[in-house]
C-alpha cells in the first residue's frame, strides 16, 4: 500500500460525523505536511501559483539555520574557550547542543500545543506561523535560562500575544519578541547583566558572560574583540544572534526567495548607519562614539532586522511603510543603544517599538492615497 | 489623439494551448442558451412561454428592476425549457433553433436623425442595451444615467487572451459603425485601449479617440485603463463594453437586425489544435467541442471566459453571453507528496522563486486547477500590491470589503474596481484568499445598501 492509502485510512475517524470529527484540523495538519491536498480552486481565478504558506514559512527556517548552527558551535566555543581548556570543533557542538536542543524542543511542544488546541477549538486549520516562531524563540534567548521560564515565555507569547488578537496574522507585536520581551521583563537576573551570555557564566568561575554592547555600557573597552570576530561572531550574546555572516547568508535566501521584505532590512540599516554615524560626530561616551559599522555587525541588530522587523504581519503593510518603518527601526534601535544605559541592547526594543507604530504608518501612507482620490473628486466638483 | 501608458505592475502569464489564428464557422446550433448568471442581480421576468416560437431578436425576457431593459433570443426557434434552481430561481433559458430564420426587424432612422434617446431607445428595444456594463459595480448600465465616459479595451492581456484583432478584422465597418453610435451618446468620451502592436486597429481606428497601454496584464483590463485615464469618482458612472458587442450594436444600426454574432478562441493545454470559431452567443459548447482534439480523456475543466476570472461550466453547457474565449484546463485533483517544501515539485508553475519553475515562467506552462495549498489567514503583506496596477491599496480594500464598512470601502476606492481586476491577486496569493469573490461581495453589499 503506498503512502496516500495509509493516510486515507487514517482519515476516516476524523472525518465528518466520524468519532474524532472535532479532531480533525489536528489530523489535517498531519496530512497537509505530507500531501499538498488534493483541492482544486472552486471560485476565483482557476490557476493558483505554487507558492502557500507552508512554503514561505519553511524557507524561512532554512534562512535561520546557518545562524542556528553557528549559535550552536559558538555557544559551546565561548564556554570552552574562556575554561581554558583545550578542546576541539566538536566538543563546542557537543556542547551547544546539550545546552540548546532542549530548548528548541520545549519551545515547539509547548507553542505547537497551544496552537493546535485553539485549532481545535476553533475549528479551522493549523497555521504554519509557529514554526517559525518556535525556532526563532530560542534563538534570541540567553543560553543560561531555564526551560521552565523558556515554556512559560512561549505561552505567554502564543496566548497574549497571538491567540488573544484572533490568531494567526492579527497579533500587533511579534510574538518571538513578546516572548522575549516577556522573559526580559519577568526574569531579568536571567536575560540581562553580565553573568548570563556565556554558557555556565553565572556557575563557573573565571568565565565572564558580559556581551559587547554591555561592556560599553558600563564604559569599558572591547578590545579583545577585532571587527572580524564581531562579523563572523564569535563573540557572547545571545544563543544565534552573534554572527553578522550567517545572518547575511539567511538575508540572501530571503531576499531571493522574495520572503523577507528587503525594504524593511535596506531601510534599517540605512536608519542605524545614518544614526550611528551622527554620535560618532557627538561622541560624548563610549557607545557614541563606537564606530558606527561596528554598531550594525554586533549585537542583536541584524538578527532582529533580517528576521524580526520583517515579519510581515506585525511589520508595516505597505510597500512604502515598509520603508519608513525599516528606516525608523534602525534610528530607534542606536537611540535605545546609546541613550539608555539599562538596555545596552536595543533592537528588541525599537522592532517592539515599531510593531506598535507600524498600523499608523500604514494609515498615513494609505490615506495619501485617500486624500488624491478625495482631491480628483473636489476638483472635479469645482469645475462643475 | 492618443496618450501611451506604461503598465508597470502586473504579471502575464503564459499558458500552452494558445489559438491559432484559424477562424472555423460554426453552423447553427441545435440548441443555445442564455445563462442569467452572466446578467449580474438581473431578476428575469418572462415574456415567452415554453414551447412558444421566438423569431431572432425577440424580448424572451426584461429586468424586473427596470422594464426598460430587454433580453433577445440569439436565433429563431421555439423556447426549449427555462431550467430553474433553488426557490425557482431561473438559471438557464435553453431555445431550440430552427433554420427558418425569422427576424424581429427595427427600423432604424436615418444616421442623421439619430439622437441619443432615439439611440438609447433603440439599444433597449434591439436587445443590444446588456452589452453596455457600468462602472461602479460591474453590472448591467442604468439606461436612465448619462454616463461621463465609455471605454472599450480592444486587447486582452489575460493568459491566453484572444487577438481582437484577429476577431475584427472582417468587422471592422460595424465595429466603426458601433463607435459611431457610441459616440453621440457620449460625445468626444469614447475611448479605445489599444495596444502598441496591434498596427492594423490602430490605422483603422485613427479617427477615434485611442489609447496605447503597454505592460503585463491586466493592462487589457478595461478597469485599469479607466484608473490611467479617467478615474471614476465618487456619484460618476463609466459605460464599457467589449469590442465585439460594439460590432453587434454597429451591425445592428446598419440593417437593423439584432444578430449576435460571436467569435470564440478555444484555447487551453490540454487541447491539440486550439483555434478561433466563428457562432452566436449562447452556443452549446458540445456543439463547438465536436471539433476539437482532447490529446487524452483527463478531467478537464472549461472554462467561460479567462482563467483568471471565467466562470467553470459543463461540457453541456453554453457559451456565455460576453465572453471571446474558452479555456479548458486540466483538472488538478492529485497529491503531492512533501509538495509544500521549497524546490521540489517545480513543475507547478510559480513566479516565486521558492521553486525553480520561477527561471522558466514566461514559457508557456501547463498550468492545472489545484490550488496548490490550503486557505490561511492574510499573513505575507506587500504581495497583493504588486499585482494591482491602480492607486489603490487592495489588501486593506478587501478586507473592508469583508468587514463591510462602507465609508472605508468608499476611501479606499471601491468604486474603481470591478472582480476581474483582483484575478491576479487571487493567482498570486501565498494565503489563498479569493479576492475576486470578496469583491464581488463587497460590491453587491453597497449596491444593496445604497441603491
Amino acid at each position: 500500500m503506498n503512502i496516500r492509502g495509509i493516510v486515507d485510512k487514517m482519515k476516516v475517524p476524523f472525518e465528518k460525523g466520524n468519532k474524532l470529527e472535532k479532531l480533525y484540523p489536528a489530523f489535517n495538519a498531519f496530512e497537509t505536511f505530507l500531501f499538498v491536498p488534493n483541492h482544486t480552486s472552486k471560485t476565483g481565478a482557476h490557476i493558483r501559483d505554487a507558492i502557500d504558506l507552508k512554503r514561505v514559512m519553511i524557507t524561512v527556517i532554512i534562512a535561520l539555520l546557518p545562524a542556528l548552527f553557528y549559535g550552536i558551535y559558538n555557544t559551546g566555543y565561548q564556554y570552552l574557550y574562556q575554561t581554558g581548556e583545550t578542546f576541539t570543533t566538536l566538543d563546542a557542538i557537543l556542547h551547544g547542543s546539550y545546552k540548546i536542543l532542549p530548548m528548541i524542543a520545549v519551545s515547539y511542544i509547548v507553542g505547537l500545543g497551544i496552537e493546535f488546541a485553539f485549532a481545535v477549538f476553533r475549528g479551522h486549520q493549523v497555521n504554519e506561523g509557529y514554526l517559525v516562531t518556535g525556532l526563532l524563540i530560542p534563538m534570541i534567548m540567553p543560553v543560561d535560562i531555564p526551560l521552565w521560564m523558556v515554556g512559560v515565555s512561549v505561552a505567554f507569547a502564543v496566548l497574549i500575544g497571538k491567540e488573544a488578537f484572533g490568531g494567526t496574522g492579527m497579533n500587533i507585536l511579534n510574538p518571538a519578541l513578546t516572548a522575549r520581551a516577556f522573559a526580559f521583563f519577568a526574569y531579568p537576573t536571567y536575560m540581562s547583566g553580565n553573568q548570563v551570555w556565556v554558557s555556565e557564566a553565572s556557575n563557573v568561575d573565571g568565565v565572564s558572560g558580559e556581551t559587547i554592547l554591555g561592556m560599553l555600557a558600563a564604559g569599558g573597552s572591547t578590545d579583545q574583540f577585532s571587527m572580524m570576530d564581531m562579523f563572523i561572531g564569535s563573540i557572547p550574546g545571545s544563543i544565534a544572534e552573534t554572527s553578522t555572516l550567517m545572518v547575511l547568508i539567511g538575508a540572501f535566501i530571503l531576499i531571493y526567495t522574495g520572503v523577507g521584505s528587503w525594504r524593511i532590512m535596506v531601510g534599517s540599516v540605512i536608519g542605524a548607519a545614518l544614526t550611528g554615524i551622527l554620535f560618532n560626530l557627538w561622541g560624548a561616551n563610549e557607545l557614541m562614539s563606537f564606530d558606527w559599522y561596528n554598531h550594525i555587525i554586533v549585537g542583536g541588530f541584524a538578527f532582529g532586522v533580517v528576521f524580526m522587523a520583517t515579519d510581515p504581519v506585525s511589520a508595516a503593510q505597505t510597500l512604502k511603510g515598509k520603508w519608513i518603518y525599516g528606516l525608523l527601526v534602525g534610528v530607534f534601535c542606536i537611540l535605545i543603544r546609546v541613550f539608555n544605559p539599562a538596555y545596552p541592547e536595543g533592537v528588541m526594543l525599537a522592532i517592539l517599538l515599531m510593531n506598535v507604530f507600524a498600523p499608523t504608518i500604514d494609515h498615513y501612507v494609505i490615506n495619501a492615497s485617500v486624500k488624491r482620490r478625495e482631491k480628483r473628486l473636489n476638483s472635479k466638483l469645482k469645475m462643475a | 489623439m492618443s496618450t501611451d501608458i506604461r503598465i508597470k505592475n502586473g504579471l502575464s502569464i503564459n499558458i500552452k494551448g494558445v489559438a491559432d489564428k484559424e477562424l472555423k464557422k460554426v453552423p447553427l446550433p441545435t440548441q443555445l442558451a442564455l445563462i442569467l448568471d452572466d446578467f449580474h442581480l438581473i431578476v428575469p421576468k418572462l415574456l415567452v412561454k415554453e414551447g412558444q416560437s421566438i423569431k431572432r431578436g425577440q424580448p424572451i425576457f426584461y429586468s424586473k428592476s427596470n422594464e426598460k431593459i430587454k433580453f433577445v433570443s440569439p436565433s429563431s426557434g421555439t423556447l426549449e425549457k427555462v431550467v430553474r434552481g433553488d426557490r425557482r430561481k431561473i438559471l438557464e433559458i435553453i431555445i431550440k433553433t430552427d433554420k427558418k430564420d425569422s427576424v424581429f426587424k427595427h427600423k432604424i432612422p436615418n444616421q442623421d436623425k439619430l439622437d441619443k434617446p432615439t439611440i438609447v431607445d433603440l439599444l433597449l428595444k434591439s436587445g443590444c442595451w446588456p452589452f453596455i456594463k457600468q462602472r461602479p459595480f460591474d453590472i448591467i448600465a442604468n439606461p436612465d444615467e448619462n454616463p461621463k465616459s465609455i471605454f472599450i479595451s480592444c486587447f486582452d492581456s489575460a493568459p491566453l487572451g484572444v487577438d481582437f484583432e484577429f476577431i475584427l478584422r472582417d468587422q471592422m465597418t460595424e465595429f466603426k459603425n458601433g463607435l459611431k453610435i457610441l459616440e453621440k451618446i457620449c460625445p468626444k468620451n469614447v475611448n479605445i485601449g489599444l495596444n502598441k502592436d496591434q498596427s492594423f486597429l490602430s490605422n483603422e481606428l485613427r479617427d477615434f479617440n485611442i489609447n496605447f497601454f503597454s505592460g503585463p496584464h491586466p493592462s487589457g483590463n478595461v478597469g485599469i485603463q479607466i484608473h490611467h485615464i479617467d478615474p471614476i469618482n465618487s456619484g460618476e458612472s463609466v459605460w464599457t463594453l467589449r469590442p465585439e458587442d460594439v460590432c453587434i450594436i454597429g451591425r445592428f444600426f446598419l440593417i437593423g437586425e439584432y444578430e449576435a454574432i460571436r467569435t470564440i478562441a478555444v484555447s487551453g493545454p490540454p487541447i491539440k489544435n486550439p483555434k478561433y470559431f466563428r457562432t452566436i452567443i449562447g452556443t452549446k459548447i458540445d456543439f463547438v467541442f465536436s471539433k476539437i482534439i482532447f490529446d487524452n480523456n483527463d478531467d478537464y475543466r472549461i472554462v467561460n471566459g479567462d482563467v483568471l476570472s471565467g466562470k467553470s461550466v459543463d461540457k453541456d453547457k453554453f457559451i456565455g453571453y460576453y465572453n471571446n474565449n474558452i479555456s479548458v484546463l486540466r483538472e488538478g485533483n492529485n497529491y503531492k507528496l512533501f509538495g509544500w517544501i521549497p524546490f521540489i515539485n517545480n513543475s507547478v508553475p510559480s513566479i516565486y522563486r521558492s521553486s525553480f519553475s520561477w527561471l522558466s515562467f514566461s514559457k508557456p506552462k501547463d498550468f492545472d486547477t489545484n490550488l496548490n495549498g490550503e486557505e490561511r489567514a492574510f499573513v505575507v503583506t506587500g504581495e497583493m500590491e504588486k499585482f494591482l496596477p491602480m492607486d489603490i491599496y487592495p489588501m486593506q480594500l478587501v478586507k473592508e470589503c469583508m468587514i463591510g464598512n462602507i465609508e472605508k470601502m468608499e476611501k479606499l476606492g471601491i468604486y474603481e474596481v470591478a472582480p476581474e481586476d483582483f484575478g491576479l491577486i487571487d493567482y498570486a496569493s501565498s494565503s489563498k484568499i479569493e479576492a475576486q469573490t470578496i469583491i464581488r461581495d463587497g460590491l453587491d453589499f453597497l449596491i444593496k445598501e445604497t441603491l
